[in-house]
């Protein structure tokens, strides 16, 4: 079990030390999104900004102007919400060649509170043309997914998390933007899931399997672009889709989801994730269990959806 | 150097003539704030700035910023007497499946580096690039250009504390100061004055001119060179609408072009009897 944030940190040093071209920014809170672990390294390569975020994605914009692959990091709500029109006019009109990664999205971030809890950035971040939009299940694939960013070229919003997170992926996972994994195989419905809830849904799809219910798992680590073939083959084959997220139903992995196959496969469907409301204080794990956030919920919409096939 | 001012301000002035003639056509854009631009762009382009428009994408170059993003015109045909697209590319300006975009896009456009339009942050763009610069070790130096109504964004402030707490003194602001805004004056919407006063207090190197005298935005650009430890802001009164006496001093032309019974008139203005 690891944070995907500290996962991010070891995974920007060894590429600061493979690419000098590698720059970070961050926002005052380089301790907690963990681009310290890169700042103690190349201390001329980092670059705090303050408690400036407008700033800041200007500044990545300006350095990614003249050749470099600046890594920006602050809360998601901070990186998506305070600087959404700086991301928008100055990296993604542009295609400007840089990567926000946003670390405390979702209702984990705690005690903090309903301020501090991102549960918009993914569908915000997803409206803006030429973004790429990553919400990583583990440790190993955020640091797949860092390398990818990297040489991609392009913006790119990683979504991570504040607390650890059981493993989803084996040591060395390469990840492949736009490409979703089926984790588990099933064919009476399909789970399809992003960031920590993936964990959830292979406990719940072992749950579902006890009742005689064959449920698939696919995890979308890319929200955008969406890997449209294979939610299209887990829709025609399964005929039932429960997403789920740590985020809001409107506008993230749920609504893309739903756009899809409202469009191209309209198929029984049901959102688990935060119901159009903030979030609130209380620890991690009394969040995610006060929203649904967890297999329990999963097992549950699992038996509706597929008692609501016959 | 008497000679080279000379050239500059009819450099200028020609210019001013293609800004008319360009908004005339176009029937939208942004007409005070371009003339009121342009003798620093003139500066800019024709003599201080190392540029290369056969290879707008030389790595020797210095760069260059329109943060005040809608005065696009002065800037479009600074780059087409340049030579980086031809001049009849002037009168698709605005125009659908056009390469000069409303406000500028460096997609599409040649010789431009980053997309402006949204007031407030080209600043925090020319200290990026800046930084990369000098991390770099490069000598290109960066030059943005600024309005003053565009001051009242809070951004620009958090860019001119950066600037100056990172010591990017191969970055030169230039502040168009034509005291008026879309909806007045500068003074009356939102004050922002003293903009010298201000920057200063932020750790800059601040050096006041006429916005519209050759040798004076020539002296400055060179001191703020020579000037080590700093960014420097040169603050240059301006004139909106200058060299059109019916546009001057008038917030109405802001986003307002000359019409087909203007254009005459203003050509006589600028010097211009064709």
């Amino acid at each position: 079990m690891i944070a995907t944030r500290d996962a991010y940190g070891e995974a920007l040093a060894e590429l600061g030390a493979e690419n000098d071209q590698i720059v970070a920014l961050d926002a005052d809170l380089s301790g907690s999104t963990k681009t310290g672990v890169f700042a103690k390294k190349f201390p001329t390569r980092f670059f705090n900004m303050g408690i400036a975020e407008a700033n800041m994605v200007g500044t990545a914009a300006g350095l990614a102007s003249v050749g470099k692959i600046p890594f920006l990091s602050t809360f998601a709500i901070f990186a998506a919400g305070r600087a959404w029109e700086q991301i928008r006019q100055s990296v993604a009109y542009p295609k400007a060649n840089v990567k926000i990664v946003a670390t405390h999205g979702g209702v984990t971030v705690g005690e903090d509170g309903g301020s501090h809890q991102s549960v918009e950035d993914v569908a915000i971040m997803r409206a803006i043309p030429n973004m790429t939009v990553i919400v990583p299940a583990d440790g190993e694939e955020t640091k797949g997914a860092i390398r990818a960013a990297a040489a991609y070229k392009g913006p790119v919003y990683v979504r991570l998390g504040r607390n650890k997170v059981a493993n989803v992926f084996p040591a060395g996972h390469v990840f492949e933007i736009g490409k979703g994994c089926e984790l588990a195989p099933g064919t009476d419905l399909t789970f399809v899931t992003t960031g920590l809830m993936t964990a959830q849904a292979l406990i719940a799809a072992e749950k579902l399997k006890a009742e005689g219910i064959s449920a698939r798992v696919v995890h979308i680590g890319t929200i955008k672009p969406l890997d449209k073939e294979l939610l299209l083959q887990a829709a025609r084959e399964t005929g039932a889709i429960v997403t789920a997220e740590e985020h809001s139903v409107i506008g993230g992995l749920g609504g893309a989801v739903a756009e899809l196959l409202g469009e191209e496969c309209p198929t029984l469907m049901k959102r688990v994730g935060i119901h159009d409301r903030f979030g609130t204080s209380g620890k991690s794990e009394e969040l995610l269990k006060y929203f649904g956030l967890n297999a329990e919920t999963l097992v549950e919409e699992g038996r509706e959806i597929v008692s609501r096939k016959k | 150097m008497k000679e080279k001012i000379a050239e500059l301000e009819e450099k200028a002035r020609r210019l001013r003539v293609a800004i008319v003639k360009t908004l005339h056509k176009s029937q939208s854009g942004h007409t005070g704030g371009s003339l009121s631009a342009i003798d620093m762009v003139s500066a800019l382009y024709f003599h201080k700035m190392r540029h290369n428009p056969q290879e707008p994408a030389w790595d020797g170059r210095d760069r260059f910023v329109l943060s005040k993003g809608h005065a696009a015109p002065a800037l479009y045909v600074a780059l087409a007497e340049c030579g980086y697209f031809p001049s009849e590319d002037l009168m698709m300006l605005r125009r659908l499946g056009s390469h000069l975009q409303g406000h500028p896009d460096s997609k599409v456009t040649p010789g431009v580096d980053v997309c402006t339009g949204s007031l407030g942050q080209g600043l925090s763009m020319a200290n990026g690039m800046a930084l990369g610069l000098k991390l770099d070790g490069k000598p290109n130096r960066v030059y943005a250009v600024l309005g003053d109504g565009e001051l009242q964004e809070g951004q620009i402030w958090e860019a001119a504390m950066a600037a100056a707490h990172y010591k990017s003194d191969n970055l030169c602001a230039l502040i168009d100061a034509n005291r008026l805004q879309i909806d007045g004056e500068v003074a009356k919407v939102m004050n922002v004055a003293s903009i010298a006063d201000k920057f200063r207090s932020f750790g800059w190197n601040v050096i006041e001119i006429d916005g519209h005298d050759m040798a004076q935005i020539v002296r400055a650009l060179d001191e703020a060179e020579a000037h080590k430890g700093a960014p420097s802001a040169i603050v240059a009164a301006t004139v909106k609408g200058k060299g059109v006496s019916f546009f001057e001093n008038k917030a109405a032309y802001h986003g307002v072009t000359p019409n087909d019974q203007e254009l005459p008139e203003a050509l006589k203005c600028l010097g211009c009897f064709d």
